[in-house]
């Protein structure tokens, strides 16, 4: 008899779980046909202009030529697509689609997908910040990286409390020409579009062509992209940004120039295959 | 026997999917849940209130779930320094504002910028804050929590603190585990809990029982006959702002104050639309009376100096109205004086009826007291 109801207990247990793996993926109905999928990898470097980026050690300069250092960089990025020739893209599932890189944490700089449809990729996109949608979600769906009480979103402050919505961009340190009373600046940029009311949006998309080559994804390569961010083009983008005349941004209309400024500061270096 | 046996597992594991659809990962393994339910507690609307904005169905109260928000409310453990607590800045005999205090100081006696709102009726806030940033009362905690001038700690560090509770040698022992268990069913102490406990709390603080309380319920002779005439002057004068049984409409209004020292732009830091320049939420004046000082920086001392301020009747006739181009209009009525014409007497009889909104039984109300973990400064 106890060996009876453990066999009915595990086939209900298979079942239900049968039930759980159809619920998470309710577009794939045919299994007739398996879908192959791999994994890619995007490998995140901060750079300032051709140097590597050092935390408050080494000084740089920008080219309103300001010397500046960086101790804090964290920046989100989301709403990956891996994109084909044929101009079609594979999506990575949203709720598996969010990151925080932090130049402090080297395992943060890496984004492993894994469960990426098998082809060749001609290119990528993101999303830098959290998108209005997820933004707005109760605290229950933003959990994970996004958690605004716990683990790296909290513990860097990457949340506005007092005007709630994440800070998509952070970037700190010091320079001799910052006005404030501890000589640094300080750059928080966020902005979703407003939750009852219209304001500032520094969602930017990031859309990246893979220079003369491809990232091929099969069952067994994994190609690695490695994505190149130059912080120096935040202060020498579109816009010249200067640290004496802002040396604290953050929700403010003028944040948007760090933020077009940021979106062009993204290249591809190379792709490596495993 | 076979059958059943079948049939017995079979109810067992759809209970068990049940079970685990319902929630994730905190059920309680306890096998006896029925000594862990918390207990439902009704919540009750005044019935000339409206209904309430907050959505009870997402966090609906239990005995337990107020008594340990209270706690949290109180404990000075929210706080970098352990000793400011939410109670600290929102003391019960002040209708829960900081008594005495123009702006408030966290910790390490940073001062901050606003005047401490008073944590009353929260149930009915369509926003929170001066300026009305945070739009759920689940998001309120965090705001203070996280500021650096006023308890500036990291919530997650508050989570740590409250899982290592009881604390040896602390002057009152607070078993916050225990708590977390009997509010929520298991001892998983988590920050959404965390704000859940809290806006439990808030719901309970509910004042309607002032003697105008009274009176709307027929009890006439539970006002004087100057403060039903300052009712009625009110009515005309002030309840275009000041609307309804919660006394406010609940918008942002600029009410021409000069802008302070540091230029504070209210509504306007969060939608960083130039219309909102200078606005600031429209506060509720029940328990008026004991919330002075008033304004969103204490700048008045007294309601007599706020209805100065409105009436713009300085002496010298010196207008004391600061125009800018989201002034309220209703402030700045072509072909009148700015402000709001108020004789002296009228200016008297009002104040009497907004001191017939001091509701004694809220601020002496024990469901709503310190438990004896609080430190007021």
């Amino acid at each position: 008899m106890m060996k009876r109801t453990f066999s009915w207990l595990s086939a209900w247990a298979l079942a239900s779980g049968l039930l759980m793996v159809s619920c998470s993926f309710p577009d794939e109905k045919d299994d007739t046909d398996p879908i192959e999928t791999g994994t890619i990898e995007l490998q995140f470097d901060n750079i300032v202009g051709s140097q590597d980026l050092q935390l408050d050690n080494a000084r740089y300069s920008n080219a309103a030529g300001e010397d500046f250092t960086v101790s804090k960089l964290n920046y989100y990025i989301s709403n990956i697509k891996l994109l084909k020739m044929d101009g079609s893209a594979f999506t990575v599932p949203q709720d598996s689609s969010y990151f925080m890189i932090r130049e402090a944490h080297p395992e943060s700089q890496k984004l492993t997908l894994r469960n990426v449809l098998t082809g060749d990729y001609t290119g990528v996109e993101f999303m830098v910040g959290v998108d209005s949608v997820r933004s707005v979600m109760e605290p229950d769906r933003r959990k994970g990286i996004l958690d605004q009480y716990s683990g790296p979103t909290n513990e860097e402050g990457m949340y506005w409390d007092w005007n709630p919505g994440y800070i998509f961009l952070m970037l700190e340190g010091h320079s001799d020409l910052a006005t404030t009373a501890n000589g640094k600046y300080y750059y928080h940029i966020g902005g979703f579009g407003g939750r009852t009311t219209r304001t500032i949006n520094n969602l930017k998309t990031v859309k990246l062509t893979f220079p003369g080559q491809k990232a091929i994804v099969t069952t067994s390569i994994v190609s690695n992209v490695l994505i190149q961010a130059d912080i120096l083009k935040i202060f020498n983008g579109q816009t010249q940004m200067s640290i004496q005349k802002n040396s604290s941004l953050m929700f403010a209309d003028s944040s948007k120039y760090i933020a077009d400024n940021y979106a062009g500061m993204f290249s591809v270096k190379e792709i490596k295959m495993n | 026997m076979t059958k059943f046996t079948g049939i017995l597992s079979l109810l067992a594991a759809l209970l068990a999917l049940a079970v685990s659809c319902r929630k994730s990962g905190t059920d309680d393994p306890d096998p006896k849940p029925s000594d862990n339910t918390p207990t439902p507690l009704q919540w009750m609307k005044p019935s000339y209130f409206p209904d309430p904005v907050y959505d009870l169905s997402k966090n609906p109260l239990t005995v337990e779930g107020v008594e340990l928000g209270k706690f949290l409310f109180y404990d000075g453990i929210l706080s970098r320094t352990d000793n400011i607590g939410c109670g600290t800045c929102h003391q019960q005999q002040a209708a829960f504002t900081h008594h005495g205090h123009d702006l408030s100081h966290g910790v390490d006696d940073k001062i901050g910028t606003r005047n401490a709102p008073s944590v009353q009726n929260m149930a009915w806030n369509t926003s929170f804050f001066w300026d009305g940033g945070v739009h759920d009362l689940d998001l309120v905690p965090p705001v203070p929590i996280q500021n650096k001038v006023e308890m500036d700690e990291r919530v997650s560090n508050v989570i740590e603190k409250l899982k290592k509770t009881p604390v040896a040698g602390a002057a009152k022992q607070v078993d916050y585990p225990k708590m977390f268990k009997a509010a929520f069913g298991s001892d998983s102490i988590t920050a959404d809990r965390m704000m859940k406990a809290l806006s439990q709390f808030m719901m309970t603080m509910v004042s309607a029982t002032s003697r105008y309380d009274y009176f709307v319920r027929g009890d006439a002779s539970a006002m004087t006959a100057q403060e039903k005439d300052g009712m009625t002057i009110f009515k005309q004068k002030c309840a275009s702002c000041h609307a309804g049984e919660l006394f406010t409409d609940q918008k942002f209004r600029n009410n021409g104050l000069v802008p302070n020292r540091i230029n504070d732009q209210g509504r306007y830091d969060i939608t960083l639309n130039a219309d909102d320049r200078l606005k600031f939420k429209v506060p509720s004046l029940r328990n008026v009376g004991l919330t002075a000082p008033y304004m969103h920086d204490g700048r008045f001392t007294t309601l007599e100096q706020v209805l100065d301020h409105y009436a713009n009747d300085k002496p010298g006739n010196k207008d004391s109205i600061y125009v800018s181009p989201t002034l309220d209009p209703l402030l700045n009525v072509a072909g009148q004086r700015r402000g709001i014409s108020l004789t002296s007497a009228e200016k008297q009889s009002i104040i009497a009826f907004l001191k017939a909104l001091n509701d004694d039984d809220f601020i002496k109300d024990k469901r709503f007291s310190d438990p004896g973990v609080g430190t007021s400064f």
